[in-house]
């Protein structure tokens, strides 16, 4: 019997934990003014927006709405807004 | 093919045959020999291991640590200042299950300093979860050094186990030792296949952070575990004296007890002074014999009792005491009566603490005064003169 | 939108709890996706442990080991070690991760040891300038004046009252052959680090400043220009030293004085507050001065 305690043997099973219910406001990506620089996608620290050819996202299970893309993106093209649920 | 060596080179000869891919080495005295002997073993090629010179006890055992953790057989050796050194990483080698192996020269705890024998170092983390074996000669440390990996690397057990040999009294001592013969060693010790370990073909994530909800059931599980290791430290020892013609290790060793009536309880080198004693004293007439302790942890409680159960005069005699409490040993027998019909007398001495000599007169008045009426914590050859100083 | 999964494609995977606009996850995230898929890590106890691993979940995708605090250099020794003894030199990387405390103050001897030994080890420093997991109480790395639970400004005080230790150059001190200092400010500059260090064989150490929203107090949103405003005031110069020596700096395009770093943190705010606090903001503009003196920044 191998040792079971204090092992995950998924990696990468953080996804289970969806980080999504901690947002206040949400980034809204208007694809409007994109130009595909791709910084949003780099410096989103948990790594969850995606996208090619001038549209991206943010991973809604996971975003934690931190407002860093929105503040990075050099055309503006993302809007944190007060997300109502 | 038995030769006259130095403990301390029967150690590094029997940590040679187990074939460690990695040891870490900090030096303490009087462990020095056993790093230095290792050390040259690989600077002559004689021993293939990464042997790694690190800047601490901590060090020595995170770098231990981290080996294990990777899949490798890793060794190191330390005593007194530097097993308390590293005792966090103690702690954490056990809670991880990883079946390194150190060899303890037991010393006693600084303040004062002090660099001769007593078992107050081992003693000190009991509480580890560690496999604790004591030596009583150099040939048992040499050989319950081969038994170590064995038993720690039964996947069922999978814990760390710390082989303990008096400093200089075993360490520094020139005695006969059969060695090992390492075609006989691959055969007795197979090459260490743990199922999970650090690798990029099937990562996964050790040492993790547990919350109340999950904390709990890793200690448990750590407890079943270390108890599970009693029959399994039988058996180890069974198998070597099959492959080796010598039985060493197990849990504990009885000498003369038949129809003792009273029985010294002990461990490490004091049992060869005990046993001398036992023979002295049954040669007057005595119903008198030794049980000696050779697994401290797991406590061989069902072992001990069994020994003992017809006993009417327990004596303890141990190099170590927990600090206003009183003999470790002492109180862990003590347990084992609890609650029992019978009730034998248990006394209990301190002795050797920081290298004292335990002559033989000293454990026959011991046994005098035990005989006459319980005696607790007693800690024998005081220097009257001595005390007083200071107040 | 279309339902691509983006998590597959990184090392350390979302759902870890570290707080919104965390740096040193970036950081992090930034190091092993640089880094790749064949990478062994170890990680002292700290933030960046604790949000990634609590049972039964982790975010990590690489084979990844946490033992303690001040251990995780030994701990990658010892693997390094181990690959070595068995063979397996070629599967992995061994990357040490620490944050500030971890390195610079309780970890200071075990990665002097790894260092001086000459281990193929990578070790990153993620330095947020305070022992964050605990509460933000003062690190050697915490900067001169700012305010931390344990060196906090206050009547009589200022906050710290000396300045960062110079872990990288006491790493460089040790003669290996690489160290390095990054900022989440500029990934792409970190990326390079992180790849040139692993093309060497040998000791290798990183140091990446990671604002903190919480400790430092600012939105979340400005851990980016927080970053990248340090590098710009010459407070957290970024430069490359081989063996030693200075190979590379990155020059400051446009130079900024340090009020407009301090005034973007509450744990500086004391000194916007306080009388006298003039004097010291000038203290720390000395300090941001001879940086660029000595690395020769503009």
């Amino acid at each position: 019997m191998p040792k079971p305690e204090g092992i995950v043997v998924k990696p990468g099973s953080s996804k289970e934990y969806k980080t999504g219910s901690w947002r206040v406001k949400k980034p809204v990506f208007k694809h409007d003014k994109c130009n595909d620089c791709r910084i949003c996608v780099m410096v989103c620290p948990d790594g969850v927006i995606f996208g090619e050819d001038k549209k991206y996202w943010a991973d809604m299970d996971f975003c934690k709405g931190c407002g860093i893309c929105a503040e990075e993106c050099p055309v503006k093209d993302i809007e944190m807004v007060l997300e109502v649920r | 093919m038995k030769k006259v060596i130095e403990g301390s080179m029967a150690v590094a000869q029997a940590v040679k045959i187990c074939r460690p891919h990695v040891i870490s080495a900090y030096p303490i005295t009087p462990q020095t020999h056993i790093v230095e002997n290792l050390s040259q073993m690989v600077a002559d090629g004689e021993l293939k291991s990464e042997f790694i010179n690190v800047e601490s006890e901590f060090g020595a055992a995170s770098v231990i640590l981290g080996a294990s953790a990777t899949g490798a057989r890793a060794y190191s050796t330390t005593t007194s200042q530097g097993l308390l050194l590293m005792a966090e990483v103690l702690f954490n080698i056990a809670g991880l299950r990883l079946p390194v192996s150190i060899t303890c020269a037991n010393r006693s705890v600084s303040a004062p300093i002090n660099i001769w024998n007593d078992h107050q170092d081992a003693m000190t983390v009991r509480d580890a979860g560690w496999i604790q074996l004591y030596a009583e000669d150099c040939q048992e440390v040499a050989d319950m050094q081969i038994q170590a990996y064995k038993i720690g690397e039964k996947s069922e057990i999978s814990l760390p186990v710390m082989v303990n040999m008096d400093g200089f009294i075993l360490t520094h001592a020139f005695e006969p030792v059969e060695l090992i013969d390492q075609k006989m060693a691959d055969e007795f010790l197979p090459p260490y296949k743990p199922e999970v370990y650090l690798t990029t073909k099937k990562p996964v994530t050790f040492g993790v952070l547990a919350e109340p909800a999950y904390y709990m059931e890793t200690r448990y599980r750590l407890q079943q575990a270390i108890e599970a290791s009693k029959p399994v430290i039988e058996d180890v020892a069974n198998e070597f004296n099959k492959v080796f013609g010598r039985y060493a290790g197990g849990l504990v060793d009885k000498y003369r007890l038949d129809g003792a009536k009273t029985v010294i309880v002990a461990m490490g080198s004091v049992v060869g002074t005990i046993r001398e004693v036992v023979d002295e004293l049954r040669e007057k007439g005595k119903k008198i014999g030794l049980l000696k302790i050779r697994a401290f942890r797991p406590f061989p409680k069902e072992a001990i009792y069994d020994a003992l159960k017809d006993v009417d005069n327990i004596i303890i005699m141990e190099k170590a005491l927990s600090l206003g409490f009183g003999g470790i040993l002492l109180n862990e027998t003590k347990a084992v009566f609890y609650g029992k019909a019978r009730q034998p007398k248990i006394s209990g001495y301190i002795v050797g603490l920081g290298g004292r000599d335990v002559p033989n007169k000293s454990v026959i008045n011991a046994v005098r005064k035990a005989e006459s009426g319980v005696v607790e914590d007693s800690f024998v050859d005081l220097r009257e003169e001595l005390i007083g100083i200071g107040e | 939108m279309p339902k691509k999964d983006p998590i597959t494609e990184s090392q350390v995977a979302p759902g870890h709890r570290a707080c919104a606009g965390c740096g040193e996850l970036l950081a992090a995230r930034l190091v092993m996706n640089a880094a790749g898929k064949n990478v062994i890590a170890t990680c002292a106890t700290g933030c960046l442990e604790v949000v990634s691993s609590a049972y039964p979940q982790s975010a990590w995708k690489m084979p990844w080991i946490h033992s303690l605090f001040e251990n995780p250099a030994a701990v990658a020794a010892g693997i390094e070690a181990a690959l070595k003894a068995l063979g397996r030199e070629d599967e992995a990387q061994v990357i040490a991760q620490g944050g500030d405390g971890a390195t610079a103050d309780i970890g200071v001897g075990c990665l002097s040891g790894m260092l001086e030994r000459g281990h193929n080890v990578l070790y990153v420093c993620y330095d947020n300038e305070a022992y964050m997991n605990t509460g933000v109480q003062r690190s050697g790395l915490t900067p001169f004046e700012a305010s931390t639970t344990t060196a906090p400004s206050g009547k009589i005080s200022w906050g710290k009252t000396t300045d960062k230790k110079t872990m990288p150059e006491i790493a460089a001190a040790h003669r290996i052959p690489y160290v390095a200092t990054a900022s989440v400010g500029y990934f792409k500059d970190l990326e390079k680090k992180v790849k040139k260090a692993l093309s060497i064989k040998g000791p290798k150490y990183l140091q990446i400043h990671c604002p903190c929203p919480l400790g430092w107090v600012h939105d979340s949103s400005l851990t980016i220009k927080v970053a990248q405003t340090a590098v710009q005031t010459g407070l957290i110069p970024l430069f490359e030293l081989e063996y030693g020596k200075v190979t590379s700096v990155r020059k400051i395009a446009k130079r900024k004085p340090v009020e407009e770093y301090l005034k973007l943190q509450g744990r500086f705010r004391h000194l916007f507050k306080k009388a006298g606090g003039d004097e010291e903001i000038k203290a720390i503009q000395a300090i941001a001065d001879e940086n660029i003196r000595k690395y020769n920044l503009v």
